[in-house]
C-alpha cells in the first residue's frame, strides 16, 4: 500500500500549529507561526509545513482541523476539538499518559485519559485569562520582556513574591505596585509562575490528577511554571519538545483514523 | 388534533414574545404580575383573577442595571433589573419577589429603589418542614392574598384558590408528562423545542398551556419511536434559556431526557391538595419541595440521591450541569453533584452559562468533546 500522509491543523486563539504525519506513525513535519484564529496564521502554517515535508495539499489523503478556529479552516474535510485532539496526541507521545494538562493562549484544559488512550473526562476553565499563556504574555509584556524569558529569570529568584492568582487584571497591577516598591524582578517573575500553577492546579484537582502527567500547550516550554504546578499537585509532570503541536498531532492521528477506516470499509 | 409540528410552532411563538402576550392579555382587561425565580405560589395570582408572568431574565448585556449591581452579579438577577428600566415590563400591575437565594433577597431591594413597579416581597421559610414553618409561610401567603386582592380589587376566595391549585396540577402533570415523552421518545423533540415549550408557560394562562400542551402531548404519545442514534442527557441547575446553546446540544445529538432546572422540572415536582385549606395546601406543597440547591436539605444528600435516580429512570448517558456564573449555591453543591454522576456511572460536563453570554466558542468546544467522548465510550463498551 502506498505511503499515507495526513495532516493536522491546529487553529489556536494566539498560534498556528501543523503536523504532517506518514502512515499514523510517523511525524513528517511541523510547523508554528504566531497567530492564530481570524489571522493569516492558519495558511502560512500550512504552507510552511508542507514546504518542508515537500509535499503539496493533494498529497494529504486527509487534513483535519482542530482548536479555537477549526471551523473556519475550509481547507479540512472534518474538524474535531482540541481536547480530543490533545488526548490522542498526548497519547502518542506518551502510551502511559493519564492526565493531560493543556495551558494555551487563552484557555487551560485538563484531560483525564483511561489506560487505552480515550478520553474519560474533562475540564475547562471559565472565560477568564487568569492561568493561561495570556496571563504570562501580559506579565513578559510589563516586565519589559519576552515570554521565553521568563522562566529562565525565575530561576534565579531568592524568594517568592506572591501575586494574586485571581485576575490578570489585578494581578498586572500588583506586579506593577511590587515593581514601582523596588521588588527584584526574578523573585517577582517566580511568583507569577507560583500563581499561575496555583490556578491550574486548582482546575485539576477538580477531576483528579494521575501519572503519568503530561502538560502541553505553549505555556509546558515555560520550566518554572511546570516545576511550580508539578510541586502544587504533587505529581512529576512530563513534557515534550513538541508539546505545543500535540493538537495539530491528535488532529493528523484522527486524519489517519479516518483515512484508515475509510480503507477499510472499501475493501469489504 | 393539532400536529406536533404546530403546536410546537405556537409554543416557539409565545416563549419568543413575551410582549405579545402580555399585551392580549392587558386587552382583554387582565392585570399581570410578574414573578420572579423560585417557587412563587402563582395560584393565589390565578385565584385573583390576573396573569402571572415569570421573570428570568433574558438574554443581554445589561447597561442600565449596571448602575445597581456589581457586575459580578448573577445575570438573572442583573437583566430583570434591566427589563424594568428598558420598559420590558411595562403593563405589570406589580412584580412578585421571591428571594430564596441570598442574591435575591438583595436585588429585591435594590429591584424596590429603581424599578418603577409596585413590589411584593416573599421570604420563603427555609426550615419549610417544621409545623411552625408551614404556619408562618401560611401566614405569608395569607398577607399575600391581602396584597393581591388590593391590586385586582375583587376578593380571594377560598374556592377560586382551589381552583386554581386545580389548573395548576394539572398543568404540571402535563409537564411531567411531556417531558416523560421526550425521553421515551428520545430525538423527536429537539433541545430547542422542549425548552420552549416549558418556558412558554411563563407567558400564558395555565389553562391555555395545558389545552395546547394536552394536545401536543397526545401527538407526541401517537408517534412512533424515532430511530435515535445520538446520546441522552440530564441537564441541571438554574435555566438554559439560550437557543444558540440549545442548538448545539441539537447538532452534537445531545437529546436531553430529563432536567433538574430551576425553570424546568424542579418547580413541577410536587403537587398541592386539592381539597382542605388551600392555604394551607400551598405552605404544605412548598414544605415538600426538596432536590434542590437553594433550599436548606437537613439530609445533605437528598439531591445527590435524586440526581442518581433521575440518571438511572432516564437512562441518561451523562449530565450536563448549566452553572449559572456567580450562582454561589449551585456552585457550593457541584462537588456533591459531580460525585453522584460518577456513583450513577454517567459522565458530566460543567458548562458556565450567563444571559451575558455572546460568544458561544467554548460551550461548541465542550458540548462536541462531550459528545465525542460519549461516543467513544459507547465504542469501548464502557
Amino acid at each position: 500500500m502506498d505511503e499515507v500522509y495526513t495532516l493536522g491543523v491546529d487553529v489556536g486563539s494566539t498560534a498556528s500549529k501543523c503536523v504532517i504525519l506518514r502512515d499514523g506513525r510517523e511525524i513528517v513535519a511541523l510547523s508554528l507561526v504566531p497567530y492564530g484564529a481570524g489571522s493569516s496564521g492558519p495558511g502560512r502554517a500550512i504552507e510552511e509545513v508542507l514546504e518542508k515535508a515537500g509535499k503539496t495539499t493533494s498529497e494529504m489523503a486527509e487534513i483535519l482541523a482542530t482548536g479555537y478556529g477549526r471551523k473556519q479552516l475550509t481547507i479540512a474535510e472534518q474538524s474535531m476539538s482540541e481536547l480530543s485532539c490533545h488526548a490522542r496526541g498526548a497519547h502518542f507521545l506518551f502510551p502511559g499518559v493519564r492526565s493531560v494538562i493543556d495551558i494555551g493562549g487563552q484557555d487551560v484544559k485538563v484531560l483525564s485519559i483511561g489506560p487505552n488512550g480515550m478520553l474519560e473526562n474533562f475540564v475547562m476553565n471559565d472565560k477568564c485569562a487568569a492561568g493561561t499563556g495570556r496571563f504570562l504574555d501580559v506579565m513578559a509584556h510589563i516586565l519589559e520582556l519576552r515570554t521565553d524569558e521568563l522562566a529562565d529569570y525565575a530561576e534565579c529568584a531568592q524568594k517568592e513574591i506572591i501575586i494574586s492568582s485571581t485576575c490578570t487584571v489585578f494581578a498586572e497591577s500588583e506586579v506593577i505596585s511590587q515593581l514601582a516598591a523596588g521588588c527584584d524582578k526574578a523573585d517577582l517573575i517566580r511568583g507569577i509562575c507560583v500563581a499561575i500553577a496555583s490556578k491550574v492546579a486548582g482546575l485539576a484537582r477538580r477531576i483528579g490528577v494521575r501519572d503519568e502527567l503530561v502538560m502541553t500547550g505553549g505555556v509546558a516550554h515555560n520550566r518554572a511554571v511546570r516545576n511550580a504546578l508539578a510541586e502544587a499537585l504533587g505529581h512529576p509532570i512530563k513534557s515534550h519538545e513538541y508539546c505545543q503541536h500535540v493538537g495539530a498531532l491528535g488532529a493528523a492521528l484522527f486524519a489517519w483514523q479516518r483515512c484508515h477506516k475509510l480503507a477499510a470499509e472499501n475493501s469489504n | 388534533m393539532a400536529s406536533i409540528k404546530e403546536c410546537l410552532s405556537e409554543f416557539a411563538h409565545v416563549a419568543r414574545h413575551p410582549e405579545e402576550q402580555l399585551k392580549k392579555y392587558r386587552s382583554q382587561g387582565m392585570k399581570a404580575i410578574g414573578c420572579t425565580p423560585y417557587y412563587a405560589p402563582e395560584e393565589l395570582i390565578e385565584a385573583a383573577g390576573m396573569v402571572p408572568f415569570g421573570l428570568w431574565g433574558k438574554a443581554g448585556v445589561p447597561k442600565k442595571a449596571r448602575e445597581y449591581f456589581a457586575s459580578f452579579y448573577c445575570s438573572l438577577a442583573q437583566m430583570n433589573m434591566e427589563m424594568a428600566l428598558d420598559g420590558s415590563l411595562d403593563g405589570l400591575s406589580a412584580v412578585l419577589f421571591s428571594v430564596l437565594c441570598d442574591t435575591l433577597r438583595p436585588a429585591s431591594q435594590n429591584f424596590k429603589v429603581g424599578a418603577d413597579i409596585p413590589m411584593l416581597f416573599l421570604a420563603h421559610p427555609q426550615n419549610r418542614r417544621t409545623g411552625y414553618g408551614v404556619t408562618y409561610f401560611a401566614q405569608l401567603l395569607e398577607n399575600l392574598c391581602t396584597e393581591l386582592e388590593k391590586i385586582s380589587d375583587r376578593p380571594i376566595g377560598e374556592e377560586d384558590i382551589r381552583r386554581a391549585i386545580r389548573i395548576y396540577n394539572e398543568n404540571r402533570r402535563e409537564k411531567r408528562r411531556f417531558c416523560t415523552l421526550c425521553a421515551e421518545k428520545a430525538g423527536l423533540i429537539s433541545a430547542v423545542d422542549r425548552h420552549l415549550v416549558m418556558k412558554a408557560s411563563y407567558f400564558m394562562r395555565k389553562e391555555e398551556h395545558s389545552r395546547l400542551l394536552r394536545e401536543l402531548n397526545q401527538a407526541l404519545e401517537a408517534a412512533a419511536v424515532p430511530d435515535f442514534s445520538g446520546f441522552r442527557v440530564v441537564t441541571s441547575g438554574i435555566l438554559l434559556d439560550s437557543e444558540k446553546l440549545l442548538q448545539l446540544f441539537d447538532q452534537y445529538q445531545l437529546a436531553i431526557v430529563g432536567d433538574d432546572l430551576a425553570q424546568e422540572s424542579r418547580g413541577i415536582r410536587v403537587d398541592a391538595a386539592e381539597e382542605g385549606d388551600p392555604i394551607r395546601a400551598l405552605a404544605l406543597q412548598f414544605s415538600r419541595q426538596n432536590q434542590d440547591p437553594l433550599l436548606y436539605d437537613p439530609t445533605i444528600y437528598s439531591r445527590s440521591s435524586y440526581i442518581k435516580r433521575l440518571i438511572r429512570d432516564s437512562h441518561a448517558d451523562g449530565l450536563v450541569q448549566i452553572m449559572m456564573v456567580f450562582c454561589d449555591p449551585e456552585e457550593l453543591e457541584f462537588p456533591d453533584l459531580s460525585r453522584a454522576v460518577s456513583e450513577a456511572g454517567a459522565s458530566l460536563l460543567k458548562l458556565s452559562y450567563s444571559h451575558e453570554m455572546v460568544d458561544f466558542g467554548q460551550a461548541e468546544t465542550s458540548l462536541e468533546t462531550f459528545a465525542a467522548m460519549l461516543s467513544e465510550k459507547r465504542e469501548m463498551g464502557t
